[in-house]
């Protein structure tokens, strides 16, 4: 069969039948075409075929035999990036860059036949590809500029790298189709591992004699729990989650064995004729259930199914509430949420002498490689991780998913063993943000401001502890929301239940305790008679109040300048909005408001970040990146930061990112830990490799460097000296000559009995406003607009802050109104719904600068913030359209059409 | 190994079939692919397949004096960019909601009706325009009614040996006009909710003739016949709308499901139908 791919003729001989997608990737080598669903749901496998754009993994490479084919790789004009492709460096609109591929081949087909389209041919030319990362507003901004002769913005000159919107230093290959994801060289060599996961949420299970299965298919080998040296991984000691089940299976998607064999042979096996022979049990579904008196258990040694409690007490809530003048009180629910990175987790492993080395998608190479040794009972130093690009994190892939069956496979082949998950399987078998059951009661004085608050939150944990004890200790801490309360209680418990592990999931259940809080504030405003947005003003904390904690904040507290900032608009548009209303009647608009804040870091634990910078006998500069970039652009704020501290150039430093072998550990990437703690590192690296400079120059600290390949003048004042880095001494095997460390671990503290302390160093804050439409008669509702006004104490990189925003508010609004997991019912990308470029509106971005003096050139994390009011305000939005107060997300249409049925005044 | 054939023309495909009749399970009958590889997310394809797409003939929308022939490989976007009068408008709107645009330029009409998903979006437009599907075998040809054709949730009297052909629109006897309103969760790449269709036929702005058909309220779309008959005879004003009931809607069996509750959906139908008799009653004099 003849194929033309970017105007090259390829022989092809296999099936006719295979997906075109895996011919381009597998075949062929392209792989710049991703694949995220193998459904036809998320479009990142886009190519063109006679100049329209279609889901490579939905044709049959028959259907594609002498018909010119079009991938990413083809875009390119003699090694020039097309217009477009310029353009979505220009404006960030590839983040972690997994579904810039299928954006591209979905825009040029656009292009292509309108010169000039305008945003909503743009929005129905790219509807079809979904992406998680950016909001899609960077990306239509993108393409509707690309008609133009982009003007890519300069290199910054020395010294002002911090602050300049650069360009993302790994940007270019993400818009060429050449960053290599988990999935992406894969050696030709490779076995294939297939997970066997467990079709019951809960059941006991017997494994028969797998040696004719072996026979049949040609398989190298089955594994099963007896094969894994230690079966057990989880954070800290808890190591409850089995590599394969061990007889018993604790939810739908659990893995039970791990198949081995040519990739083939792995995919012909059909899963009923494998001997495991399962007896279901009755699941625990819910907390309720959880905790109803004689639950049955999840684990045997988890007593009424509690993993842990958290608490937050301060002051005296019945005195408090004896003080106040109103209160509010409700129980507010939420929803399994589902990840949904468009790139499913994958990697490949290979055994190299007695050590294990490890290519994965992954957040956290540090955490992974420990996980990895732990359960081959080999120690770390025998295991190395290497971060491929990630392709979405979100939190997902902090706990280690194919790493350990990778690392067990390939510890007994002499081959390299590859696993991809398909989208149904990292559904599945992934953890989830945790359902939250939240009670909770606030209470105020007559003035406005807050007098006690007492908050009680359930969240489903799932079988495994995942990353459910950091949501339970993180909650009650942040569960009164940004205000200054003088009297708090606030309780939480993790509740282990037969569904998928509830773990890490941006903001790690604050934006679950955010919907309780948000909403009570606007009860208590209501009753109050006090307008939403200044009830908010009152109350926000500010520098010098405490906490619940009884933490004094001592700098960087700017929410209440985030809420002023939105005010002028919020009464604008409180007008328009009654105006609008006044002439409607089944369409409504409302508009609401979320405040938001958020401890960086880990709570009350250590997290330090450790990085390195070198000079090279070269005259560059390169800089050992422990921390994983996952989209939201570390690396690049990192070599900002490296380029001002140092005093260089952005252009003349060189990194890698997340080899265990080759840098320090700088921590996981969660939390919105990066900028600030792993930013302050790497400043803190610079400086002292700057320090070395200056020591051996003689030179005082406002020299300015100026290299000349590899000859370094450094001129302070008028004194010039001459340093030719090829002569000095090599520190290394990699060619340092100099070599900067700066290790960062935010100032926190232990949290007593009562939760009071100093569990993170600083906050980030944030209000955003919403403006909705709902259409009554059919209960949906249209986001109109969203204004988001962060508290960053330094926008880095602005152009970046604003993708976080934009990213975490597209994921707050799916939160809200359309994302409801349901383990066995919504395994694919169409069944479980995020929004698409059409249901993310207008986005306008205020940052906030308050700078936090801990931080790098005072900056502070963005990564969850921009998650966290989001739903709120959305809420808020649709109580102020319609008069219903919503406790339940998602707002999916037919709960708003029965609630708004339920309204008093929908009996007239 | 699996067999994957890929003819030229018509007969080829149907002695084919013919031929695989005899000992084999039949082979899938392949076009756009949008259901195929969907149905296999982590499996091998192990499948014999017939690709109906290099079929010339069978892609494409030809006009005769009885009405349209839409060939069976006509894609989503064929119907969405061709030259056709307005009883397709309802048509033509369905083309530009399913899935993205890259469903829609490898995703044919037919093979969606021979998926008969509960929620496929092209059969309440063609249920209304009272399609006819053509099923041709070696033995020769045969037309159904669309209503007769899908018997249930992916159910169709597709019988061995045959394949759809084509799509057969009859001609309006009069001016129709039509409209298709889709309701989903979000705004692309959605499956519908419930959906409704509505042809209405208009001599001197009377309705002569009138179907109305909603979708995901029931296995297959239903067709109402006592609002159409309620219609004929009325004006095509804005006034319409008024003269929709809930009785009418007695027959549809919408379920609870993820997507939404039975109860919301036969709202929504009645709302959506509501809104289309709006919009046509505003093409009237």
């Amino acid at each position: 069969m003849r194929l033309i791919v970017n105007g090259k003729p390829h022989t092809y001989q296999g099936s006719p039948a295979k997906r075109l997608s895996d011919v381009l990737r597998d075949d062929l080598g392209l792989t710049g075409t991703k694949v995220g669903c193998n459904a036809g749901d998320c479009g990142a496998c886009t190519v063109m075929i006679d100049g329209h754009q279609v889901c490579s993994c939905l044709t049959a490479v028959g259907q594609a035999a002498g018909r010119p084919v079009v991938t990413v790789e083809g875009l390119q004009a003699h090694g020039t990036l097309s217009r477009l492709q310029t353009s979505f460096l220009k404006h960030g609109a590839a983040q972690c860059g997994i579904c810039t591929p299928g954006m591209l081949m979905a825009a040029t087909d656009l292009l292509a036949e309108v010169s000039k389209p305008d945003e909503q041919q743009v929005m129905d030319a790219i509807g079809g590809v979904l992406c998680r990362c950016t909001g899609y507003r960077k990306i239509v901004e993108a393409v509707l500029d690309a008609t133009r002769t982009p003007d890519l913005p300069e290199v910054p000159e020395v010294g002002t790298a911090v602050g300049a919107r650069s360009l993302k230093v790994d940007g270019v290959p993400k818009v060429e189709g050449t960053e290599k994801y988990g999935a992406d060289y894969i050696p030709a060599d490779a076995l294939w591992l297939r997970v066997i996961r467990s079709p019951h949420a809960r059941a006991s299970f017997s494994l028969g004699d797998f040696s004719d299965i072996i026979r049949k298919y040609g398989l190298e080998r089955v594994f099963t729990a007896a094969d894994v040296p230690r079966n057990g991984f989880a954070i800290f000691d808890m190591k409850d989650q089995p590599v394969l089940a061990d007889g018993i299976v604790r939810y739908r998607g659990e893995s039970v064995v791990a198949l081995l064999g040519p990739r083939e042979a792995v995919e012909a096996v059909k899963p009923d004729e494998l001997p495991i022979h399962y007896t279901p049990e009755e699941a625990v579904s819910g907390v309720i259930m959880a905790a109803a008196p004689g639950a049955k258990l999840v684990q045997a040694d988890k007593p009424e199914n509690v993993l842990i409690r958290g608490n937050v007490a301060k002051g005296d809530i019945a005195t408090g509430f004896a003080q106040a003048a109103v209160t509010a009180e409700g129980l507010f629910q939420t929803s399994f949420v589902e990840h949904a990175y468009i790139e499913p987790e994958a990697g490949w492993g290979v055994r190299i002498g007695d050590r294990i080395e490890i290519h994965a998608s992954t957040q956290a190479p540090y955490m992974d490689r420990d996980e990895v040794a732990g359960v081959m009972q080999l120690p770390p130093d025998r295991v190395r991780i290497v971060p491929t690009a990630c392709g979405g994190g979100f939190g997902g892939k902090l706990d280690v998913s194919v790493q350990p069956l990778i690392a067990l496979a390939a510890w007994h082949s002499d081959r390299p063993v590859a696993l991809v998950y398909t989208r149904p399987e990292s559904m599945a078998s992934s953890t989830k943000r945790h359902p939250a059951r939240i009670k909770a009661k606030f209470g105020a004085a007559n003035d406005g401001k807050l007098v006690a608050v007492e908050t009680d939150a359930d969240f489903d944990t799932g079988a495994y502890a995942s990353w459910g004890p950091t949501v339970a200790n993180r909650v009650p801490v942040h569960a009164s929301g940004p205000y200054h309360v003088p009297h708090v209680r606030n309780r939480s418990r993790a509740l282990f239940t037969n569904a998928p592990p509830s773990g890490a999931f941006r903001g790690f259940g604050v934006p679950q305790a955010a919907i309780a809080h948000e909403t009570l504030m606007d009860d208590l405003a209501g009753k109050l008679g006090i307008d939403r947005l200044e009830m908010r003003y009152i109350n926000a904390i500010r520098a010098g109040d405490l906490t619940a904690t009884s933490q004094k904040l001592e700098h960087s507290a700017g929410l209440a300048e985030c809420i002023a900032a939105l005010r002028t608009q919020w009464q604008a548009l409180n007008t328009e909005v009654e105006a609008f209303n006044a002439r409607r009647k089944s369409l409504r608009r409302g508009i609401g408001i979320g405040c938001m804040w958020y401890g960086l870091g880990n709570t009350s634990i250590s997290n330090p970040s450790t990085m390195r910078i070198g000079l090279r006998g070269d005259g560059r500069v390169f800089f050992y990146n422990g921390a994983v970039d996952i989209g939201q652009g570390s690396n690049t704020i990192f070599v900002q930061i490296v380029a001002d501290a140092l005093g260089v150039s952005m252009d003349r430093i060189d990194y890698v990112m997340g080899d265990t072998d080759r840098t320090e550990d700088a921590g996981k990437t969660s939390a919105s830990r990066q900028t600030f703690v792993s930013g302050k590192a790497t400043q803190l690296a610079a400086q002292d490799l700057r320090a070395q400079i200056l020591r051996l120059a003689n030179a005082g600290e406002g020299a300015k460097l100026n290299f000349d390949g590899a000859v370094l003048t450094v001129e302070d004042g008028g004194t010039v000296r001459r340093l030719d880095l090829a002569t000095l001494p090599r520190l290394n095997d990699d060619g340092d000559v100099l070599l900067g460390s700066g290790r960062f671990d935010p100032p926190t503290t232990m949290l007593d009995a009562n939760g009071q302390g100093v569990p993170y160093a600083t906050y980030g804050f944030a209000a955003q406003m919403a403006l909705v439409e709902v259409d009554t008669e059919l209960g949906t509702v249209k986001v109109k607009k969203i204004i988001a006004a962060h508290d960053v104490g330094k926008a880095v990189n602005p152009t970046q802050v604003e993708g976080q925003i934009h990213g975490g508010i597209a994921q707050g609004l799916g939160l809200a109104l359309m994302e409801e997991y349901l383990p066995g019912r919504t395994e694919n990308l169409h069944d479980y719904l995020i929004p698409t470029v059409g249901d993310v509106p207008e986005i306008e971005v205020i940052m906030i600068e308050d700078a936090e003096p801990l931080g790098p050139f005072g900056a502070k994390g963005v990564g969850e913030p921009g998650l966290v009011p989001t739903a709120p305000a959305i809420l808020g939005a649709i109580r102020h359209a319609t008069g219903v107060r919503v406790a339940e997300v998602p707002v999916l249409p037919h709960r708003l059409h029965a609630a708004l049925k339920n309204l008093p005044q929908a009996a007239e | 190994m699996v067999s994957y054939l890929r003819p030229t023309s018509l007969a080829e495909a149907l002695d084919h079939l013919s031929a695989a009749n005899q000992n084999a399970p039949q082979p899938v009958i392949l076009a756009g692919g949008t259901d195929f590889f969907p149905a296999r997310v982590g499996r091998a394809v192990d499948d014999d397949i017939l690709d109906l797409t290099g079929i010339a003939d069978l892609r494409g929308i030809t006009e005769s004096d009885d009405g349209w022939r839409i060939g069976a490989t006509t894609t989503w976007s064929d119907v969405a960019n061709a030259d056709l009068p307005p009883v397709f408008d309802a048509l033509r709107a369905a083309a530009r909601v399913v899935g993205g645009v890259q469903i829609q330029n490898s995703g044919t009409v037919a093979g969606n009706l021979c998926n008969a998903s509960p929620a496929a979006d092209s059969v309440p437009p063609l249920l209304a325009m009272r399609a006819r599907v053509e099923l041709a075998s070696a033995k020769g040809r045969r037309e159904l009614g669309l209503g007769d054709f899908i018997t249930g949730n992916r159910r169709t009297m597709l019988k061995p040996g045959e394949i759809v052909s084509a799509i057969l629109v009859p001609k309006p006897r009069k001016e129709a006009h039509s409209v298709f309103l889709k309701l989903g969760a979000r705004e692309y790449l959605v499956i519908s909710i419930a959906m409704v269709s509505v042809v209405l036929e208009v001599e001197n702005n009377v309705i002569s003739a009138a179907s109305v058909a909603v979708g995901a309220c029931s296995a297959v779309a239903q067709r109402l016949p006592y609002l159409e008959a309620e219609l004929i005879g009325r004006r095509l004003n804005s006034a319409l709308a008024n003269r929709v009931e809930a009785a009418q809607f007695e027959a549809l069996q919408p379920i609870d499901d993820i997507r939404a509750t039975a109860a919301y959906r036969r709202e929504a139908a009645i709302v959506l139908v509501r809104r289309a008799l709006t919009q046509l009653g505003k093409k009237g004099a």
